[in-house]
């Protein structure tokens, strides 16, 4: 199949990018998009000019590498599905297809479609830690927890922090992303102890990275690939109502509202 | 034994916050983006609820003249709970105003480049133009207000109750038989207007469409929403708007089709005197009034 592909083209932070078009003629619809990418790559590299620079790695959907807003869908117009794991059958032969880095404040553009996601980082480390015992290993299910519990807290930590939320949300708001990273804890027993403290530091450093607002939207709940839904949100409003209400003394003794500013 | 340590009794109790501890409880909601949206959605029910009891009073107007001055009366009769209500509603319209235009202003600047390529998957159109439905909003509560609160935008023909004369004044000069100020004829004459009542329809079309995102939003964000009464919500949400609207555009919509109102003259007392004494007779003006 033959298409026509609109790329954004950024040298570097500092310099401005542009949408640049270039063909793709010999396209298969059994690559993957990131095998089209490579093989317009090997063309521009042949004709002596600079490939499109794009993050990957595992390629098959799990490390959130691939980061990519195709037609204005992050990650393409599958739904549950990284642009790793997007095929060029889900494409008629002679589209026009847009492919621009996420954008957001707090992820800065580096080159072409690559994009600094450490925001990320720095709000899941504002989490702090967790109180686990050290010693041997615990004995197998020592600790009880309710099915639907442990099914919730793996449902959140499927997030793998691509940050197709963001780029999806008309607000560039994370809060999705921390939503998923606060109720993965949040629902285990060894995350109750900083479980009032974890969600108003994460919630600062949401804000303080730069991300806007959650207007419930949902579209970070379509752009999902790993289909984490928006009852996480409502879970982290609850959370940061009552904790909001509980830690005064808390946040005094444990320097949240210092690390704030 | 003295000591110069300090010791438990030169130290606060620990009490109920006080000083710090209030603000530090209060911040959060004033100053996160979860609780600043927290503060926009308690206080959006705040109105949302004013609304549907504004509507309820409104409705009297399908009782006649007599039951919705009497309602009037009995607002206006309040004194200062009336003043409490009015700057309540005002803290309320003003956090929700100031705090999601400051969330909006802060959502653009955290998407400084565009995308070239728009395109939504799921958001509805409502919740995607909350910001200008609410504005244009904004603009009617400031219209509506000076409308039929201050009377400042039209006038109405009125009989002056002794001269029998008839002249133009303002709505706020309207009253009726029994003194009170004539609420029924200013509806009736504010929507004589063919330009007002298109403002007034076109808003609660607006107003429908920011609440159909707007209650069910408000779950989301205090977090009771699940799931399960995701789609529950939805319809709630959009049931509440309709009827709202039905409701506020069917006022608008008998008085034009002349349900409401006929050809009854509002009286006015504004520039009124007994008429003039050449017309009455000579004996009656010289007989002295009778005391008892």
């Amino acid at each position: 199949m033959k298409l026509t592909l609109h790329v954004w083209r950024q040298k570097d932070q500092k310099t401005p990018g542009r949408m640049e078009t270039y063909p793709a003629d010999h396209v298969s619809e059994d690559m993957s998009f990131l095998e089209m990418l490579d093989t317009v790559n090997e063309g521009l590299i042949h004709s002596g000019k600079e490939p499109i620079a794009f993050d990957h790695d595992c390629r098959e959907g799990i490390c959130g590498s691939c980061a990519m807003m195709i037609n204005g869908m992050a990650h393409g117009p599958e739904k549950g599905t990284t642009a790793c794991q997007l095929h060029m059958r889900k494409f008629h032969d002679g589209e026009q297809i847009y492919i621009e880095p996420w954008r957001a404040k707090a992820f800065p553009v580096l080159k072409d479609l690559v994009t600094d996601r450490s925001a990320f980082d720095r709000v899941i480390q504002a989490g702090g830690f967790v109180s686990v015992n050290t010693g041997g290993t615990p004995d197998g299910n020592a600790l009880p927890i309710p099915k639907e519990n442990a099914d919730t807290a793996m449902d959140a930590a499927s997030c793998i922090g691509c940050g197709a939320c963001v780029a999806a949300c008309p607000n560039a708001s994370a809060m999705l992303f921390v939503s998923a990273k606060v109720t993965h804890l949040a629902s285990m027993p060894q995350g109750q102890a900083e479980r009032r403290d974890r969600v108003l530091k994460m919630v600062d450093q949401h804000d303080k990275e730069g991300f806007g607002h959650c207007t419930n939207i949902y579209e970070c709940e379509a752009a999902c690939p790993k289909g984490i839904g928006v009852k996480f949100i409502a879970q982290l409003n609850r959370d940061f109502l009552t904790s909001s209400m509980k830690v005064v003394n808390k946040r005094e003794a444990t320097g949240a509202d210092a690390a704030a500013g | 034994m003295s000591s110069t340590a300090p010791t438990k009794r030169s130290q606060p109790t620990n009490t109920l916050p006080s000083g710090k501890g209030v603000y530090d409880w209060v911040k959060p909601f004033l100053t996160t983006t979860v609780g600043m949206k927290v503060t926009t959605a308690i206080t959006g029910t705040a109105l949302t609820l004013f609304v549907i009891a504004h509507l309820i009073g409104n409705l009297k107007i399908y009782d006649g003249r007599d039951s919705l001055n009497a309602y009037a009366h009995f607002l206006k009769s309040l004194g200062p709970w009336l003043w409490v209500a009015r700057i309540g509603l005002l803290v309320a319209f003003t956090l929700h105003l100031v705090f999601a235009l400051y969330l909006k202003k802060r959502s653009s600047d955290a998407r400084p480049v565009k995308y070239a390529y728009k395109q939504t998957v799921q958001a509805s159109w409502a919740s995607r133009t909350m910001p200008w439905t609410g504005l244009v909003i904004l603009a009617f509560v400031l219209f509506h207000l000076a409308h039929f609160t201050l009377g400042m935008v039209g006038t109405t023909d009125a009989r002056q109750e002794m001269a029998r004369k008839i002249v133009q004044v303002g709505y706020m000069d309207l009253i009726d038989d029994k003194g009170r100020p004539d609420v029924y004829s200013m509806v009736v004459a504010g929507f004589s207007n063919n330009i007002v009542c298109v403002c007034y329809v076109i808003a609660q079309l607006l107003l429908m469409v920011h609440l159909s995102h707007g209650i069910a939003s408000v779950f989301q964000t205090l977090g009771l929403n699940t799931p399960r009464i995701q789609p529950a919500l939805k319809r709630l949400a959009w049931g509440i708007a309709i009827l709202i609207a039905i409701g506020n555009i069917g006022i608008v919509a008998s008085v034009r089709l002349s349900w409401l109102g006929d050809s009854y003259v509002p009286i006015t007392r504004v520039g009124d005197a007994p008429p003039a004494p050449v017309s009455q007779p000579v004996g009656e003006q010289a007989t002295p009034p009778k005391k008892n």
